[in-house]
């Protein structure tokens, strides 16, 4: 197992997300930042705030849950469903930055794709993510990477966030080969 | 007509000494420590109880009407498997058995058959209704013989009816055996009333709807002085009034089902109807009671009650389903089980029970004698040293509604004799008809 | 879980569970989303064989916001009015494709019979079997307990809940027994002596004869429906004398603890239950247990048809 990301990594990596959002979207007025829990939504509540700081006014924020619309439900046992919460500025039109920790397969981002689309219509929907380890089975891309991270399928990424876990980190477990 | 000669080797007769009986021309020839005989069939009862034949007291043949249940014939097979030689028919078959044509017919069906003794019982009131007594006398007198008079399925509800019943069958040496089931009380009722019931949401059968009856019709029959019979007798409560009864020397007797010795009302929470009957499974204490009852003789027999029905009237939600278990071919074990093996009954008090109260009772004057020689050769083997699996698939009866599937039960009937004739060797029933 | 068929079928924790999902379920559908992708492909069968409209309709509406197809097979002028067995009738939608049926019979236990006979493959969801029980309608009435009541905590638990009426008939009530004690509640029941079963003392829940000394001291009063045929059957003597000592007036709502709320399964008799300036006022909250019924049950759809093969031993 090897740390890929320590917790003074994931803060520069956040802050300097931030302002690519920013830069890219030029400025904060049309955009809603959505987390998906449970992870995301709190990478989101954090990347809202650095912006807040930034730009001097509020974000708009909120999570979007897709467990009802995984693509793999029958497949194990029926999960809880998280909170979805769309602020009340909504979606419709707007900029929907999507904030996960982790990108692999891609299909929990086509999965929010089709939340977002039974809420409304965004002018844009971009995904910012905190680790991308590649091995995409859809055609799905992230627009804000925090570290790529180059894994095989045998191992598996761990984030631990100070919210949920007590600590920030990334940890790579397994073998390469 | 020259018989096959049986020589039975080394069973335990009544289950105490050990003797060897020789079979010839319908009857015990000779009985004694040792015989040899060159001419008979030699048949190794070692390790097995010898009984005098079984005499099943309540039996629902089904025939004539519901064929498609149980027939004469077929019932009869199954009663040899079960080791029994005499049968009691229900009279609620369509239609009734209120007439001498009924009760003849059916007699003579048992005497093609040729298996066991089919004693039709008559019924008390025309068409079962409980108002008019139907024709007794005539049932009586007819080549059937009757004596044993039932509205078994219905109660003889009405008190007034009931008791110009119990008087008018002094004149044939009858006896009444009564189903009692108050009728107002058991309005839809599906199952024992009770906390089993109440979980279940199924309408409750109280215990009192046949205590009720049953104090009524001992307090009858001892004011006119008359013979009382109660059929399948469920209740602790029930017990109690009969020994009050006995005791003030009142002519009642009573039996009781195998299933009421062992199976309690909890099995009901499966909502599978294979254990829904009437009277319903009531509660372990009553199962007790039932059992301590058997053994002091408050309750004389057994009898089984066999209920054969089909599939479709038990494959279905409980409060759609018939009432009713068959229960010929395993009664024996199921005594054996309950009584012998608990160590409150032993193998004559099992005779006494299931051979010969019975046949007293109906007045089946050849039935459940002494095992002596000369008597007529109706015997019943059983081993109790083999356990056998129930399967309901292998039954003989013509339906499957046993509560037993897959259970072990102790003790194997394995050997047969009607009036000398083998009805079954080796567990294998040899069907007259077959021959 | 593959089936619904009592609340026994259910630990404390698969209870909540189906609770937190309802309420999820409701700010979803309380928002601009009202149909989920989930169930898409699936078909739910509503095999009621006695009537009952609002409890087909909610099970309707709930498998429809999932996306799954509904099939409607109701008593009146169907085969199964006609004699056709319930046994023939399960292997005639089973031979149609049903991967669930929500099953409302007359016969107490007819629920289990279609589960363990297995004449169907799929899950069984009891909506109603005779006097047995109905699951989710214990369920939304927790729900809404819970809602109002809760205080923020996942069980009810120190809640005392009246449960009034005609017990022995009762399927809402055996299951809301079952329920609520099993989550924390304390339950009376409330009712005349002869409606109420022999045997109910070994239930879970303490007795009253007398309503009004319960009233000051709970925190929801549920209210059975008590029919009318049930005079004729003698167990009391008039809807009079029925309403006296067992309905809810305003006199006896004016006397309920101030945040008490008054439920009811419905429907209503209007007048010998429950009176209708009660049924109308702010303390009830029977029409919010219509709305409940729809989440809770789409989160009942949820928990059996959404999963895969399912985990051993929840229970």
């Amino acid at each position: 197992m090897s740390v890929a990301l320590s917790a003074q990594d994931i803060s520069r990596a956040l802050t300097r997300i931030s302002h690519e959002i920013l830069e890219k979207n030029h400025g904060s007025s049309e955009i809603t930042v959505l987390g998906i829990p449970t992870r995301g939504a709190h990478l989101a509540a954090r990347i809202a705030a650095i912006m807040s700081s930034i730009e001097g006014k509020e974000i708009a924020h909120g999570t979007l849950d897709i467990t009802l619309y995984r693509d793999d439900l029958r497949l194990r046992a029926p999960r809880a469903i998280m909170p979805t919460f769309i602020p009340p500025i909504g979606i419709q039109g707007r900029d929907v930055i999507l904030i996960d920790d982790v990108l692999y397969s891609g299909r929990t981002i086509r999965a929010a794709l089709d939340a977002l689309g039974e809420v409304g219509r965004p002018r844009t929907v971009q995904l910012a993510v905190l680790v991308d380890r590649g091995h995409r089975q859809l055609p799905i891309r992230a627009d804000f990477v925090g570290k790529n991270l180059p894994t095989s399928e045998k191992q598996s990424v761990r984030v631990s966030l100070t919210e949920i876990d007590g600590v920030d980190e990334v940890v790579i477990e397994g073998e390469a080969n | 007509m020259t018989t096959q000669r049986f020589l039975l080797k080394g069973g335990k007769v009544l289950g105490a000494d050990t003797a060897d009986l020789l079979i010839s021309n319908g009857r015990i020839e000779a009985m004694s420590a040792s015989i040899t005989d060159e001419s008979a069939t030699v048949i190794d009862l070692k390790g097995s109880v010898v009984l005098p034949g079984l005499v099943d007291l309540h039996t629902h043949l089904r025939e004539p009407g519901r064929e498609d249940s149980e027939t004469v014939a077929s019932a009869s097979r199954a009663g040899a498997k079960g080791g029994f030689t005499a049968l009691s028919a229900m009279a609620n078959t369509s239609p009734v058995a209120d007439t001498a044509g009924v009760v003849e017919q059916v007699y003579r069906l048992g005497q093609e058959a040729g298996l066991v003794d089919v004693f039709p019982i008559g019924a008390v009131t025309q068409g079962l209704k409980g108002e008019q007594l139907s024709e007794i006398g005539a049932m009586a007198d007819s080549v059937a013989r009757v004596r044993v008079f039932s509205d078994d399925g219905n109660c003889v509800f009405d008190p007034l009816v009931m008791r110009r019943a119990l008087e008018y069958i002094k004149k044939f040496d009858g006896v009444i055996a009564q189903h009692a089931q108050e009728p107002r009380l058991t309005v839809g009722s599906q199952m024992n009333e009770g906390v089993v019931s109440s979980k279940l949401g199924l309408k409750g059968w109280p215990a009192i709807a046949e205590e009720a009856i049953i104090a009524r019709d001992v307090l009858l029959a001892d004011h006119v002085q008359s013979r009382l019979h109660i059929c399948h007798v469920t209740t602790a409560g029930g017990v109690e009034i009969i020994r009050w009864a006995k005791a003030r020397g009142i002519q009642v007797t009573a039996e009781v089902t195998p299933h009421h010795l062992l199976l309690t009302d909890d099995l009901a929470s499966s909502y599978d109807p294979v254990f829904k009957v009437n009277p319903p499974l009531r509660t372990e204490r009553d199962v007790i009671a039932l059992r301590e009852a058997l053994a002091d003789g408050t309750i004389d027999i057994v009898a089984t009650d066999h209920a054969p029905h089909t599939s479709e009237t038990k494959d279905c939600e409980w409060a759609e389903a018939s009432f009713g278990m068959i229960g010929l071919e395993t009664a024996l074990s199921i005594v054996t089980k309950t009584m012998v093996e608990s160590g409150l009954l032993d193998w004559a008090g099992v005779a006494q029970r299931m051979s010969t109260a019975p046949a007293s009772i109906g007045r089946y004057a050849h039935h459940g004698q002494q095992l002596v020689v000369g008597a007529p050769a109706h015997i019943t083997v059983i081993n109790p040293t083999k356990s056998w699996v129930v399967d309901r698939d292998l039954v003989l009866s013509k339906s499957r509604n046993t509560p037993y599937h897959g259970y072990e039960l102790p003790g194997l009937v394995t050997h047969t004799f009607f009036a000398g004739q083998a009805t079954m060797l080796d567990s294998k029933v040899i069907d007259k008809a077959v021959q | 879980m593959r089936h619904l068929l009592s609340i026994n079928d259910l630990s404390a924790t698969d209870a909540i569970g189906i609770l937190d999902t309802a309420t999820e379920l409701a700010r979803i559908n309380d928002g601009q989303v009202k149909k989920l992708p989930t169930l898409r492909g699936r078909t739910i069968v509503n095999l009621f064989a006695e009537d009952s409209t609002r409890t087909r309709i909610s099970f309707e509406a709930a498998a429809k916001r999932l996306s799954a197809d509904v099939i409607n097979f109701s008593a009146k002028g169907s085969s199964l009015s006609k004699g056709e067995s319930l046994k023939d009738t399960a292997q005639t939608l089973q031979a149609m494709g049903a991967d669930a049926v929500v099953i409302r019979h007359s016969a107490s236990g007819a629920a289990q019979r279609l589960a363990d006979l297995e004449w169907m493959s799929g899950s069984v969801i009891n909506a109603g079997d005779g006097t047995h029980e109905h699951p989710s309608q214990a369920l939304l009435d927790a729900f809404t307990i819970r809602k109002h009541l809760g205080k923020g905590a996942s069980d009810l638990k120190g809640l005392r809940i009246a449960i009034v009426g005609d017990v022995l008939h009762s399927r809402v009530a055996r299951s809301n027994v079952l329920l609520l004690s099993m989550l924390g509640a304390d339950v009376v029941l409330v009712a005349p002596p002869t409606l109420l079963p022999v045997g109910v003392e070994n239930w879970p829940a303490t007795i009253s004869y007398d309503f009004d000394s319960v009233i000051p001291n709970v925190d929801a009063i549920m209210m059975l429906r008590v029919q009318q045929e049930r005079m004729s059957d003698l167990f009391f003597p008039n809807s009079r004398e029925y309403s006296r000592y067992f309905g809810l007036n305003s006199e006896r709502m004016s006397v309920m603890a101030k945040h008490a709320i008054v439920m009811h399964p419905g429907p209503m008799n209007r007048g010998l239950e429950i009176a209708a300036d009660v049924a109308d006022s702010a303390r009830s909250v029977i029409v919010e247990q219509v709305t409940n019924g729809v989440n809770v049950r789409m989160a009942i759809l949820y928990v059996l048809l959404a999963g895969g093969p399912l985990e051993v031993g929840s229970n």
